[in-house]
């Protein structure tokens, strides 16, 4: 880094191609959907920058704020989900033996390598309701009503009349088994990376002096850990907060998420400046979720550095 | 020492009954080690990186089981006790003091976790930390301190449990020369205060002589020899012990005969040399020897010493200065480098000798070691 700062042409060759990219193909579109936010539909096709701001009034209206809540809340039961099952899973591979952890480790980044569209649909495959869970429920509910027959009480409908299979899609509970599935790997990682950087003595030292191993836990690996779990939530909890195709999917259109409506003003309703309005709105939390974190850190940082 | 053995006759706070520990089925760390530690003892582990006495010192505190034999402490088998619930606390080579609670809360924490009523606790805390000289230093973060100081509260954390036996893995391996001495005084007497067996791991061959009362010198997972500081020093058991603890010079000798009293040795760079027997259990029988001399045992002339005397002729190769002692280095006529210390008494500037000077080197015959192996 210095010796380029030194150097600046070497620098500017290097960095000139991903700066050029980065405004061709971010910055200048971004720009163009802020500047739609702020426009009106003269006709089909044409859209005007008025610099209205009636886009972002309509985004304040109830049904779609309530949209704004729900996303919020679907992302934040799934992020909390992915932490306290993610949690056990880093410490798993972290107390594992060196083979293991790199099998265990690749288990996690596995699903990366197939396609996000082919891992939804094969959850559609076993969440439905002729689905494998509901393929296996169904067994055992044959078993246990053949047992009951067997033993004399097949007249009681013990076990209702006949199998009714669950309905695991187009409902929270879908909606938040794919945001879990997509994101758990996105958790374990930074908690991975936490638990592996913490010094082993301190774990030992908690035990020497008498705690057990769950007040170990909660005293100190959560406290020493606290970044890394910091971390895992944003990067667990942002990209769930935009998610499109789980809910599209799994929500089976009776669960929408803020994405899916944005999609549907830039498609089937054409509403191109009301869309780039809800993206911003979106957008604009993100950074705010980022900036109260770096506050957070740097105040944190401060304190340390005003106690010496 | 009678004192000791006095209590040796009682029940060893911690016995360890041939213990084993292979890693992965094929290092041994420790290689069927047995050792008793009596109550009040300022035991040491000494030995190189790798010697297995952090491994033997783990097996204690319980972050590792033994392959095979026990470890009983206060005459009860650790076998299947985890480590939260053995009578004894270890002081890390890391300190590990959590760096998210204050000193107080640090040293608090054993007795939070073992459900030690909240009244005793503040005052025990305040006595504890009162012991290591951090009086006041409760309210503060772990990153407010020094390592010093960090260490103390690590010390403070383990004794306020008042263990049965306190731990210390390479206690003062992280401070500074200065520090580090100002603390061996310092831990001899926080043992001596508190009255509790002590065991510490070290590599520092002077820390563990001038701390403990016994030593076990460890090798390769086995222990060469298990004695009182100066004992190790001055009767080494085997050439690793005289080579580990201080600085010695061997002669290669062969045992020319044995007669009446004396034992008549060929040594080479010396040639004959008659010793009186019972210079060490190493003599017997065997008829390759070491003869061993410490450093400072050896007097320098320029005449030819007395008789009764051992010595040789040699050439002065160098002289390196320390301060209060010098180290000068001869060669002998076979050829090899002999080193002696002297103290330097007078305050002369002007080295006592010049390179490439021929000097007599000498000792006392009572101060030769004759080490087997």
């Amino acid at each position: 880094m210095e010796s380029w700062r030194r150097n600046p042409l070497v620098f500017a060759a290097i960095a000139l191609p991903p700066a050029f990219w980065l405004v061709l193909f971010f910055l200048v579109p971004l720009g163009i959907v802020w500047l739609y936010s702020f426009g009106e539909n003269i006709d089909l096709v044409t859209i005007e920058t008025t610099w209205t701001l009636e886009n972002y009034r309509r985004a304040g209206e109830p049904e779609i704020f309530t949209l704004f809540v729900r996303s919020l809340w679907l992302a934040g039961v799934a992020t909390l989900v992915c932490l306290v099952v993610g949690f056990p899973i880093a410490l798993v591979i972290t107390t594992s033996s060196p083979k293991w952890k790199s099998w265990l480790l690749l288990l996690i980044i596995l699903p990366f390598w197939t396609n996000l569209l082919i891992r939804t649909y094969a959850l559609l495959n076993i969440l439905g309701s002729r689905g494998r869970i509901n393929e296996a429920l169904g067994w055992l509910w044959e078993m246990g009503d053949g047992f009951l027959t067997i033993i004399g009480l097949g007249q009681l409908n013990l076990l209702g009349e006949r199998f009714t299979p669950l309905t695991l899609l187009g409902n929270n509970f879908g909606v938040i088994f794919g945001l879990v599935y997509v994101a758990l790997p996105f958790t374990v990682l930074p908690l991975y990376a936490a638990l592996e950087r913490m010094d082993r003595s301190y774990i030992e030292a908690s035990l020497d002096l008498g705690a057990g191993q769950l007040r170990t836990f909660f005293s100190v690996i959560i406290p020493l850990a606290s970044s890394g779990i910091v971390s895992a939530i944003i990067i667990t909890f942002i990209p769930t907060l935009g998610s499109f195709l789980t809910p599209d999917l799994l929500g089976r259109g009776q669960v929408d998420m803020i994405a899916n409506v944005i999609e549907r003003q830039f498609k089937s309703a054409n509403d191109w400046p009301f869309g780039a309005a809800l993206s911003f709105i979106l957008l604009y939390a993100t950074f705010f979720a980022l900036a109260a974190r770096s506050l957070l850190a740097g105040r944190r940082g401060r304190e340390d550095a005003e106690a010496f | 020492m009678t004192d000791l053995q006095g209590r040796r006759a009682g029940q060893p706070v911690i016995a360890i009954d041939t213990v084993t520990k292979r890693f992965g089925g094929s290092v041994t760390a420790v290689d069927r080690v047995s050792l008793e530690i009596a109550p009040g003892e300022f035991f040491a582990l000494l030995g190189p990186s790798g010697c297995g006495k952090t491994t033997l010192l783990r097996m204690i505190a319980g972050f590792e089981s033994p392959t095979d034999g026990r470890i009983l402490i206060d005459g009860q088998d650790m076998s299947h006790v985890s480590p939260n619930k053995r009578p004894i606390n270890m002081v890390f080579q890391s300190y590990a003091v959590f760096p998210h609670m204050t000193v107080a809360k640090n040293v608090a924490y054993g007795l939070k976790v073992t459900g030690v009523p909240q009244s005793e606790i503040a005052g025990r805390v305040e006595e504890a930390l009162e012991l290591v000289h951090l009086g006041g230093y409760g309210a503060r973060k772990p990153d407010q301190l020094s390592g010093g100081q960090r260490q103390r509260v690590a010390l403070a954390r383990a004794l306020v449990k008042r263990p049965k036996v306190l731990l210390l893995d390479e206690p003062l391996s992280a401070l500074d020369a200065k520090l580090r001495e100002a603390m061996q005084l310092e831990l001899v007497r926080l043992q001596e205060s508190v009255g509790i067996t002590f065991i510490i791991v070290t590599h520092d061959q002077s820390e563990a002589l001038s701390m403990a009362n016994r030593i076990a010198v460890m090798e390769r997972g086995s222990v060469r020899q298990l004695a009182s500081p100066a004992d190790l020093y001055e009767n080494p058991a085997n050439r690793f012990v005289a080579d580990f603890i201080g600085k010695v010079n061997l002669f290669e000798a062969r045992v020319a005969s044995r007669d009446n009293g004396s034992l008549v040795l060929h040594v080479q760079g010396l040639g004959e040399v008659r010793l009186p027997q019972g210079m060490g259990a190493a003599e017997a029988g065997r008829a390759d020897l070491a003869l061993a001399v410490r450093p400072e045992k050896l007097r320098l002339e320029r005449e030819r010493p007395s008789p009764e005397r051992l010595g040789f002729e040699g050439q002065v190769q160098q002289v390196a200065y320390y301060g209060e002692t010098s180290s000068v280095f001869l060669t002998d006529q076979a050829g090899h480098s002999i080193a002696v210390s002297i103290q330097n008494e007078g305050r002369s500037t002007q080295p006592m000798v010049t390179v490439g000077e021929r000097v007599w080197c000498s000792w006392a015959p009572e101060d030769t070691l004759l080490l087997a192996d």
